[in-house]
């Protein structure tokens, strides 16, 4: 358990086994390299970044919007200004901030975790990446024309359809999420397919990291909670575009079919945005109490149990709907039972700090600030499942200051202690302690400063999504509060950014293992290199780097090729429950293909957006030939696969008949296609 | 309770003044983290309710808040009791997994505590809910982007952005609109019901007690969202009544003199294609009914009080008021504005 081991036993593997992987492995440069490359790590790091730059971008919409409330009566943005700023305040944050710098975290850490050398789809994640910044640059870029989204970031019809919202504002929200959607799915098969079948042999499912857990959940959830959400958008963008009427009750339509298939979304959307960041509370505090987390297998049940009964609760968005009493109390009951989960996982970790021995380092502290204000926007989200109460507040500041304590303290808090946990795995450098607390500190005080009155101003009655209010309410101090507040959280977002350019410029460099991680992304090198890891361990727990047996399996893996894969660029298959060895397998290296894809696919969007539909077929044509060259089978020896312990073998016996080699190669291709 | 005052002079914060010995009553809330005694409680606050169904739910919120502050406190004790404890050096970490305090502490008493708030809550739903009272008065509640159309069938009356009711009995409202989803939100007297395009929605209210309950749409409607505002007026049955009966009134014909030029403006100029004037050729239903204007305490659904000054400017150039409202800017003359405003006043 002493800090040096996991340093130690990763400098064996690389002494004994770097260098023959590596030749496999190149490092990359050169622009060239940075579009083409499938490096998992180096779209992670892509991915964190961009997100935090649409998260600055929204964060400063915030801003504008808060300063216009500073006052009663405020003129500094005009009603559609402000209209088109909220909605995509909202829509940024949502759906191009969280779930992407989860999938940063996700991309970045999930084959490191696992104890394997990248993705089971490398291009398909580069594919991911190069849709989502199209598709945010497409929701961003309305703005600089005036023409963001305005009807909120749910988007009611029949407020967004052809009648009310003539311009080509919706079509941006439609269009967009529905190829942000794409990247999105594509992701999650990508992480369900690392997690099920790329683990470290040894890392059964009852060892597998909680944060690892909570990306699979989350992109289980993904999979699920997409599908109405992209029917909605296709519907919308049908009745605006093409005359359909889904929406329009003049003809027959239904506008509260789009709150029930938005929100079915939406409510598993909040989970999809909180599950990652909880893994990553899950991550941090077992290691900053220097004790195992307490209660895994029941943690694990409650994020599995949330996805669950997150598609039973929708109906608590629509309380105020006017739907039968009966039902609604139905699922006032379920949106109850969704909180014992977090119940379970809010004891576990102050067990789990109480019996351990908390060091309070950076990262531990956003991870208790997280749970102060969690728990605060948890117990405000029981009160909206009380039906009464929910229609008596819904849609009112209260919600604001609710979903923000969820949000933004759920998940952003946790994803900002991330970033520091990580920070040293992901640049190589160390940041200084005093700059993040003070950004802690800020943030926290900031955060508080402009959400706590929010829950006053809507308890005093002022409704969400108002450009102004008049005076003599009493909003008018909490208001100015809220507006204070605003001010302090970005200064302390801003250190936060400050302390991590500091660190760039001037960080120590960082150890493999700062922090004495439990978790196998700390036996590699900071920055990994693009290999991860020179050998594949052997997990022999929940925490291998706190168990001698893991620890020891580098050294010992150095001295078998089947661990060591450095005849290709390989990395290990293994079985989806028990992690047996499977076979070797060779990965894709860098190509274009998923860029030019992405490319061509945002050519579409653009053309179906601006109504050049010549140009949306002929994009989409091309898109169709480069995923055709993509998927073309090639059927070399190296890509069909073979078993590891076969390796030896073949080595041996350098002319061993053709006719029996052959046999064998049909029958490992067969089981590959089987397993991946 | 002077109720003989005209509606227009009215004031609104009436309530506010009566309201602080109320919040007095919990003299606890100053002890607690929010700083609620400082509200001095507004036209439109949830935590001074004056409806039935705003007062039951008011008390589940205090109810909730209580247990909340407690599972915070116990929260934020048990953190910082984590980060503040020192361990004498040697002695390790406990490495047991806690499966049996996790259970109790994470699941069982989390549930006591939601199946208890869940079985308070349902009465309280049934409460605000359909009262099944035969003796209720109806009335109808029509959403436009951005403004409320009233109306009391069987009666005649159409109004807008003003809803008077009487006080001690059941109120039940008809919920429809006739563009976008709205909300109807009136805090002070019940939860809030959206108007849901196709669809007829229901509301019940009742107080005991007169007085004016500011209320404003809460469902994110468009552009002037923010200030599609409306009031609610309850009154004693007996002054409730003859406001009705005025109301059903056709406008008075002006007898002469600048009045009755204002109503030559009105009928031939183009208000009549948006506004109906009862009693005279003006009778679009585009924009609200004005046959009893000057009864209103306000201008364009809660934006302006309904004064001289402000009426002039709105009929001039509404949109430098509401930017984006449906009504275009009038290009009358001078005169033509004061006489038009002169008829306006007269429509009592």
């Amino acid at each position: 358990m002493s800090i040096d081991n996991a340093t130690h036993a990763y400098g064996v593997a690389e002494e004994t086994a770097g260098g023959r992987v590596g030749r496999h492995w190149p490092e990359e440069h050169g622009l060239r390299a940075w579009v083409t490359t499938v490096d998992h790590k180096r779209i992670g790091r892509r991915y964190l970044v961009t997100a935090a730059v649409f998260f600055a971008l929204a964060g400063l919409d915030a801003t504008a919007l808060r300063t216009q409330l500073i006052t009663p009566n405020g003129e500094l943005l005009t009603p559609e200004a402000y209209n088109q700023l909220f909605t995509l305040h909202g829509t940024a944050m949502i759906f191009l901030f969280a779930t992407p710098m989860s999938f940063g975290f996700g991309n970045f850490l999930l084959p490191l975790m696992l104890g394997t050398r990248d993705m089971a789809f490398p291009r398909l994640n580069a594919f991911t990446y190069w849709v989502f910044t199209f598709a945010g640059v497409i929701l961003f870029a309305s703005l600089l024309f005036g023409r963001a989204p305005n009807g909120g970031w749910f988007a009611y019809v029949p407020l967004t359809g052809p009648k009310y919202q003539p311009g080509i504002n919706m079509d941006v929200y439609s269009l967009g999420l529905l190829f942000l959607g794409v990247s999105t799915t594509s992701g999650s098969i990508n992480f369900i397919a690392t997690a099920l079948k790329l683990r470290a042999p040894g890392m059964t499912l009852n060892r597998v990291p909680i944060f690892v857990w909570a990306l699979v959940v989350t992109a289980f959830l993904l999979i699920f909670a997409l599908p109405p959400l992209n029917t909605a958008n296709a519907m919308l963008f049908l009745d605006r575009r093409f005359g359909t009427r889904f929406f329009q009750p003049e003809a027959g339509g239904d506008v509260v079919l789009w709150q029930h298939l938005f929100w079915l979304f939406g409510h598993p959307d909040v989970y999809i945005i909180v599950l990652p960041a909880l893994g990553i509370v899950s991550a941090i505090i077992p290691v900053f109490s220097r004790r195992p987390i307490m209660a895994y297998p029941l943690l694990v049940l409650a994020m599995v149990a949330v996805g669950i009964i997150s598609f039973g609760v929708w109906v608590h968005h629509m309380f105020a709907v006017g739907l039968p009493q009966l039902s609604l109390t139905f699922f006032s009951a379920a949106s109850m039972i969704v909180t014992v989960p977090s119940g379970i996982q809010m004891f576990a970790w102050l067990g789990t700090m109480l019996t351990g021995r908390v060091v309070l380092g950076v990262p531990m502290l956003w991870a208790m600030g997280f749970l102060v204000v969690f728990v605060t926007g948890g117990v405000t989200g029981v009160m909206f499942g009380i039906v009464p109460f929910d229609q008596q507040v819904t849609d009112s500041y209260f919600v604001v200051a609710h979903f923000h304590y969820v949000l933004f303290g759920g998940a952003v808090f946790p994803l900002i202690g991330g970033v520091f946990y990580w920070w040293p795995k992901m640049t190589g450098r160390l940041t200084g302690v005093r700059g993040g607390r003070w950004s802690f500190w800020l943030v926290f005080a900031g955060f508080n400063l402009t959400f706590f009155p929010m829950h006053i101003s809507g308890l005093l009655g002022m409704p969400r999504r108002v450009y102004t209010y008049p005076g003599g309410l009493d909003w008018d101090l909490w208001n100015l509060l809220s507006s204070l507040g605003a001010y302090l959280l970005l200064a302390g977002l801003l250190v936060t950014l400050g302390t991590f350019a500091h660190s760039l410029w001037k960080g120590g460099q960082a150890p493999p293992d700062p922090w004495g991680g439990e978790t196998l992304e700390w036996a590699t090198a900071s920055p990994p290199h693009p290999y991860n890891f020179p050998v594949i361990p052997t997990v022999h727990s929940v925490h291998p780097l706190w168990d001698q047996g893991s620890l020891d399996s580098f050294a010992e893996g150095a001295r078998s090729r089947d661990r060591v894969l450095a005849e290709g660029h390989e990395l290990l298959v293994t079985s989806e429950l028990d992690a047996e060895p499977e076979v070797a397998l060779e990965m894709p290296e860098h190509t274009p293909v998923p860029f030019v894809t992405a490319v061509s696919l945002f050519l579409a969007v653009l053309g179906l957006l601006l109504g050049v539909y010549v140009l949306a077929v002929a994009a989409g044509v091309v898109a169709v030939l480069v995923i055709g060259r993509w998927l073309w089978p090639r059927w070399s020896r190296r890509e069909a696969g073979h078993a590891p312990g076969e390796k030896a073998r073949e080595t041996a016996e350098q002319d061993a008949a053709a006719e029996r080699e052959a046999e064998k190669k049909t029958e490992k291709a067969g089981e590959k296609g089987a397993g991946a | 309770m002077a109720r003989r005052r005209p509606a227009r002079s009215r004031p609104l914060p009436a309530e506010s003044r009566s309201l602080l010995p109320r919040s007095a009553r919990w003299p606890w809330i100053a002890l607690a983290v929010l700083p609620l005694s400082a509200c001095s409680g507004s036209g439109q606050s949830t935590l001074t309710p004056y409806g039935d169904g705003a007062r039951r739910v008011a008390g589940l919120w205090w109810l909730m808040f209580g247990i909340s502050l407690f599972v915070i406190a116990v929260i934020v004790v048990l953190v910082l009791w984590a980060a503040t404890r020192r361990r004498r050096p040697g002695v390790r970490a406990r490495m047991d997994t806690g499966q049996r305090y996790v259970t109790i502490t994470g699941i069982i008493l989390p549930a006591i505590v939601l199946v208890f708030v869940y079985v308070v809550s349902l009465p309280t739903l049934r409460a605000i809910g359909d009262p099944k009272d035969p003796g209720q008065l109806t009335i109808d509640v029509l959403g436009h982007q951005w403004w409320w159309e009233v109306s009391y069938p069987g009666s005649g009356v159409v109004t807008a952005n003003e809803i008077h009711m009487p006080t001690g009995r059941t109120v039940h409202l008809r919920l429809r609109t006739a563009d976008v989803n709205h909300s109807f939100w009136a805090p002070q007297l019940n939860v809030k019901t959206d108007l849901v395009a196709g669809r007829t929605n229901h509301l019940w209210l009742r107080t005991d007690r007169p007085g004016v309950y500011r209320g404003q749409c809460a469902e994110y409607c468009g552009l002037q969202h923010a200030r599609m505002a409306f009031h609610v007026v309850a009154q004693p049955p007996a002054e409730f009544a003859a406001w009705l009966t005025g109301q059903a009134r056709p406008a008075p014909v002006p007898s002469g003199g600048l009045a009755a030029q204002g109503l030559r403006v009105l009928e031939s100029g183009s208000c009549a294609s948006c506004h109906a004037v009862r009693g005279t050729t003006a009778n679009g239903r585009i924009g609200p009914d004005l046959t009893h204007l000057a009864s209103r305490s306000h201008l364009a659904a809660g934006t302006v009080p309904n004064t001289r000054g402000y009426l002039g400017g709105w009929i001039s150039n509404s949109q430098t008021i509401k930017p984006g409202n449906r009504m275009p800017p009038q290009p009358l003359g001078s005169e033509q504005l004061q006489a038009l405003i002169a008829y306006l006043e007269t429509l009592r």
